[in-house]
């Protein structure tokens, strides 16, 4: 599993945060960032859950 | 209208006293999801009841929020606060890209971490609120005295408000959101004596920054001074009735249903239930777009029901049902896109600490009067109660 994020897109509002923490943080800016990659197999679920909340379509999961 | 042609509803949709969500709002879903109706001053206007639908259009570029486009929706009033001609950074009313400057200047005093760091004084401010409660007696209307000032106290703390102009700014503040028990005349006095005072404390924070959300958003220099009083206004809008509503009636759905008092899962499942700001996501098409099947030409008027599509059967298992432990969590409570609620994290921790604390502060506590009687509003936009009478 991969995992992009667009940060051009992210309008900040966390949810990727609250639902994946071990996974997404916001930088100083509030911007999404993906600040443990290989965290998300563990938790595919919420990862998911992350890119399906997020308003504006800034997360994008890869099964590759 | 024609067998194929869309059905077209009344508005206003739902009246005072009445049930809600508005069991009608099912049919529409039924049907085709989207619905006309036509308001009083003639527009036609598409009403977007299923999730999916809800959740495209407040993510379609060619579907405007400016209220300033002809065919704009405008069945809402602003709560006696003027609109983007009168007052500069009111920027739910802009799109992307003018919009963003706004959204992002912002994004950093509303993260998860920050939200995080302010929950001790957002624990403080819910105690001083019961402190008050239990010395007055052993009843109170908890819409009057907690719902309201503690969303109140929290904000006038994060735009740093002087401790010595909170018992002003409070005061007017609760009148322009106190629909009922002040006037339209009282409303408008309030609204310009809080920009005013609002222009001034910019001001202040421009000689004198503090620790604040204003001397922070001023030192990023993104937001210019004069387009400051909008900005602060919206963030002192949205957050409050908004957030009382939700406390008030998540308390009286919690002791409608005891078991799942000191579960945080009621804080989600509150949002998505009542659906307070059901009328809020208002749109305009900008081009040609097809919605549901359905053509719906530039220049017509949108309003994304999001009380209809978190009650969408297609989306939430029994949705009707009050279920903290349903896994479903897409709601759309706070709406979807680039405008969804910047405060979200802030509501919900105001929230979750408000049930937690009242609970366990004041376990005896119930209702003052029968559950039916309670005095249910509909004021256009939210949905909430007038008075929440309680004893213990």
């Amino acid at each position: 599993m991969r995992i992009t994020v667009d940060t051009g897109r992210c309008v900040g509002a966390g949810q990727c945060v609250l639902n994946a923490p071990a996974v997404f943080d916001q930088d100083h800016d509030g911007v999404v960032e993906v600040h443990d990659p290989a965290a998300a197999a563990a938790d595919p679920e919420a990862v998911a859950l992350a890119a399906t909340l997020c308003p504006s379509a800034a997360i994008t999961v890869h099964r590759d | 209208m024609t067998s194929t042609g869309p059905r077209v509803v009344d508005f206003p949709l739902r009246r005072p006293g009445e049930a809600f969500p508005p069991p009608h709002y099912q049919d529409y879903r039924g049907e085709r999801g989207l619905v006309v109706c036509h308001l009083p001053n003639g527009n036609r206007v598409w009403l977007v009841t299923r999730h999916e639908d809800v959740r495209a259009v407040l993510t379609d570029r060619r579907i405007s929020s400016n209220p300033d486009h002809p065919g704009f929706p405008n069945i809402s009033q602003t709560m006696g606060v003027p609109r983007q001609e009168q007052i500069p950074g009111w920027f739910v009313g802009l799109d992307s890209p003018e919009h963003d400057r706004f959204r992002k200047a912002l994004i950093p005093e509303f993260t998860v971490r920050r939200v995080r760091e302010l929950r001790p004084a957002v624990e403080q401010t819910v105690d001083r609120c019961i402190d008050g409660l239990l010395a007055a007696g052993t009843e109170a209307d908890l819409v009057a005295d907690f719902a309201l000032p503690v969303p109140s106290l929290v904000i006038s703390a994060l735009l740093g408000v002087p401790p010595a102009d909170r018992d002003f700014f409070e005061s007017r503040t609760r009148t322009l959101v106190a629909i009922r028990s002040s006037t339209d005349q009282q409303r408008d006095t309030a609204s310009r004596e809080l920009l005013r005072y609002i222009n001034r404390l910019v001001a202040i924070k421009q000689k004198w920054p503090g620790d604040d959300l204003i001397s922070r958003l001023l030192a990023t220099g993104a937001i210019d001074p004069r387009e400051m009083s909008g900005v602060l206004m919206l963030l002192l809008i949205a957050g409050h009735e908004t957030t009382a509503n939700n406390i008030a009636l998540g308390v009286v759905t919690l002791l409608a249903h005891p078991e799942w008092i000191g579960d945080p899962r009621v804080v989600e499942e509150t949002l998505r239930f009542h659906s307070v700001a059901d009328l809020v996501s208002l749109r305009v098409a900008v081009e040609d777009v097809e919605i549901a099947g359905q053509q719906v030409r530039a220049g017509e008027g949108i309003v994304a029901l999001v009380a209809a599509a978190n009650h969408d059967e297609r989306a939430f298992a029994c949705p009707h049902a009050f279920d903290p432990a349903r896994t479903e969590r897409h709601h759309v409570a706070f709406g979807y896109g680039v405008h969804q609620c910047l405060g979200q994290n802030l509501v919900r921790v105001e929230m979750e600490i408000a049930y937690r604390r009242l609970f366990e502060r004041i376990p005896g506590l119930r209702l003052a009067v029968p559950a039916e009687e309670l005095p249910y509003k509909y004021d256009g936009v939210l949905c909430g109660l007038h008075a929440l009478p309680v004893r213990w």
